[in-house]
């Protein structure tokens, strides 16, 4: 579209004749592009912690592990010399986290009950680095290296065991060869994990322990990898790969590992966007509403620049100007205000009454630091700005159809 | 060659069952260089036939051709540069923008037009000198008087030298005085500019002016004869 300096300067005297409108409808856009900046970047945030806390309590963001087992975990498709590949792994990847761990189902027996409960072995030393589940012991204490027949398990599963620290359990189950494998393990930790699943079916033994019980040698099922950044993953996979060469291992990102968390993530999303939309349909409502009286107002001016040789296209473009003028104007003001909002809240944090209370039960942050970046300070004020510029096509395509005449006729 | 030319030119407005002729079948041909007056009574159809000559309004049938050209099957963008190469406009009502000064309303035109600044405003400079109006090139329509905003309109008309003035009673809202120095700036125009001049007026003043006075009755043209 081509402005010449009069539509250019038409388009800003015009906008300037009514000040309060113009700013009225500047404003609107201000308000909406701080709240989209803010909402998105808080999002954002959120996903963030979400993502961090739902990977953090199992999962990890990487995971070294044999062919085939992330579909079908058996007992016998393992990790060779996981510890030693794991050291490997925190001398390549300083920056990293690496644990490895060894699971298996097995009948786990108190003095009342008998329960399956799905047992993994963790190396305490490096667990928490991995996992915040060691941060959710809420009774007793986690796992240390020097632990011998100690188990951490989670709150439910105790009830439903009817143990509680220092009361002894007995696994039975399936060693990696087949043999039967059993062991005694005395409770030294209970968990709250806020996952009933997890509180419910998940036990935690030295991986020593049970790589003795269940004959595993020095192997284990996977090696959990912590990276700097959960969605910055190829340095560290195209490391590991270098690493771990040895036929039937593979690596898999948290996004094969936990297919499901992606998707709540977008159908989240989702809903926030349809939220976001409805504010900018009323935005660009408003805007609308400004042009359309704007251009009203000024019919019988449209009449006489018609008359002294402006094409109608002309004047459509100066509508058009006029609403970018104003929707920049908002886009600016919004993306510097939201900016400024977002960085206040990313240095303090977000939080409303009740949050770090029931936060600090799961062991997650009390507070929610927006996330600013590129897409979540421009995306949304840049709908803003799109959205009023469509809007400006009723107003415009009005002035297509007038008759010089007739405009010069209207009061 | 003629500057005008109308055959059978008909506008008609309707209202309800009523058809209201504001032009019936009217032909009429204008040289180029002529000063001509369209004299009648109000509603005898003289804006109209300004408004057809100029391309503002479309006619209901009948031809219209300006320079050689037929516009009345002119599309609106068409139209718009002939106006806008060809043709100067005076209203009744001054018309200026309101949000541009004196000298910027002058050379509105020539900006469209492309015109580059310096010479526009070398131009618009001499016109407003030309219309009295030099002092005032700053002032937004809203600080002049009528008269000096129909000087301004007037400058607005002809300063990008268009072949044909349509001035629409650009003396009614005028004093005695400043209506004269108005007919004689036209008159000037007309002679050293061989600019063509299509008044409308009520005014005898005016009429004694022109050199071919057409009068309207009711949509058509009564008397048309030479002054």
């Amino acid at each position: 579209m081509r402005v010449d300096n009069i539509t250019l300067s038409l388009a800003w005297r015009n906008l300037w004749r009514h000040p309060r409108r113009t700013w009225l409808t500047v404003g609107a856009m201000v308000f909406s592009n701080i709240l989209l900046v803010f909402m998105i970047s808080l999002q954002f945030g959120m996903y963030r912690v979400m993502y961090d806390n739902s990977l953090s309590l199992i999962t990890g963001h990487l995971q070294v592990q044999a062919e085939g087992y992330i579909d079908e975990p058996r007992m016998r498709s393992t990790v060779p010399a996981a510890g030693g590949l794991a050291n490997a792994l925190r001398q390549a990847m300083p920056a990293n986290n690496v644990a490895v761990r060894a699971m298996a189902f097995a009948l786990v027996s108190s003095a009342e009950r008998s329960l399956g409960v799905q047992v993994v072995g963790v190396q305490p030393s490096y667990e928490p680095d991995v996992s915040n589940l060691p941060g959710l012991v809420k009774q007793g204490r986690f796992l240390k290296a020097s632990d011998e027949r100690a188990a951490v398990i989670g709150s439910s599963l105790s009830r439903n065991l009817k143990v509680g620290l220092g009361d002894e359990l007995t696994l039975f189950g399936s060693g990696r060869d087949g043999s039967f494998a059993a062991g005694i393990a005395n409770v030294v930790g209970i968990f709250e994990s806020g996952s009933n699943d997890i509180d419910r079916s998940f036990m935690q033994i030295p991986l020593t322990e049970f790589q003795e019980v269940f004959f595993m040698g020095d192997q284990g099922h996977s090696i959990v990898v912590m990276t700097p950044d959960l969605f910055e993953l190829e340095p560290a996979m195209s490391t590991i790969r270098s690493i771990v060469d040895a036929d039937g291992l593979v690596v898999h990102d948290w996004d094969e590992l936990q297919p499901g968390l992606r998707q709540s993530v977008q159908a989240d999303m989702a809903s926030a966007w349809f939220m976001y939309a409805v504010l900018i349909v009323l935005v660009a409502f408003s805007v609308l509403n400004t042009q359309l009286m704007s251009v009203l107002d000024r019919t019988r001016e449209f009449g006489i620049v018609m008359a002294l040789g402006l094409a109608p296209i002309r004047l459509g473009r100066l509508v058009f100007l006029e609403t970018g003028i104003m929707a920049g104007l908002g886009l600016l003001l919004g993306v510097a205000a939201g900016s400024a909002v977002v960085s206040w809240f990313g240095f303090h944090g977000f939080t409303y009454p009740g949050l770090e209370e029931m936060s600090a039960r799961f062991n997650l942050p009390g507070r929610i630091y927006p996330s600013a970046s590129f897409a979540s300070l421009i995306w949304g004020p840049s709908v803003v700005f799109l959205a009023c510029l469509a809007a400006a096509i009723y107003p415009a395509a009005k002035l297509l159809r007038l008759q010089p005449v007739a405009a010069m006729r209207a009061a | 060659m003629s500057s005008v030319r109308c055959v059978a030119l008909c506008r008609f407005f309707f209202q309800g069952d009523q058809t209201i002729k504001a032009l019936d079948h009217v032909d009429l041909e204008i040289d180029e260089r002529e000063f001509v007056c369209l004299s009648g009574p109000s509603g005898s159809g003289k804006t109209t036939l300004l408004n057809a000559i100029g391309g503002l309004d479309k006619p209901t049938s009948g031809e219209v051709w300006v320079a050689g050209k037929r516009i009345d099957t002119l599309g609106k963008s068409e139209l718009a540069n002939m106006r806008l190469h060809q043709i100067g406009f005076v209203f009744q009502a001054y018309n200026l923008i309101p949000v541009l000064t004196a000298r910027e309303n002058i050379e509105f035109v020539m900006q469209v037009q492309g015109v580059d600044p310096e010479q526009r405003r070398r131009r618009s400079m001499s016109i407003l000198g030309e219309v009295g109006m030099d002092d005032m090139e700053d002032r937004r329509p809203a600080q002049l008087s009528g008269g000096q905003q129909q000087r301004v309109a007037v400058a607005r008309a002809i300063v990008s030298k268009p072949a044909m003035v349509l001035a629409d009673e650009p003396t009614a809202n005028l004093d005695s005085v400043t209506a004269e120095h108005l007919m004689d700036l036209f008159v000037r125009l007309n002679e050293t500019h061989d600019t063509t001049f299509v008044i409308s007026t009520h005014d005898q003043r005016v009429m004694s002016y022109a050199r071919r006075l057409i009068g309207m009755v009711d949509g058509r043209i009564v008397t048309d004869e030479a002054h």
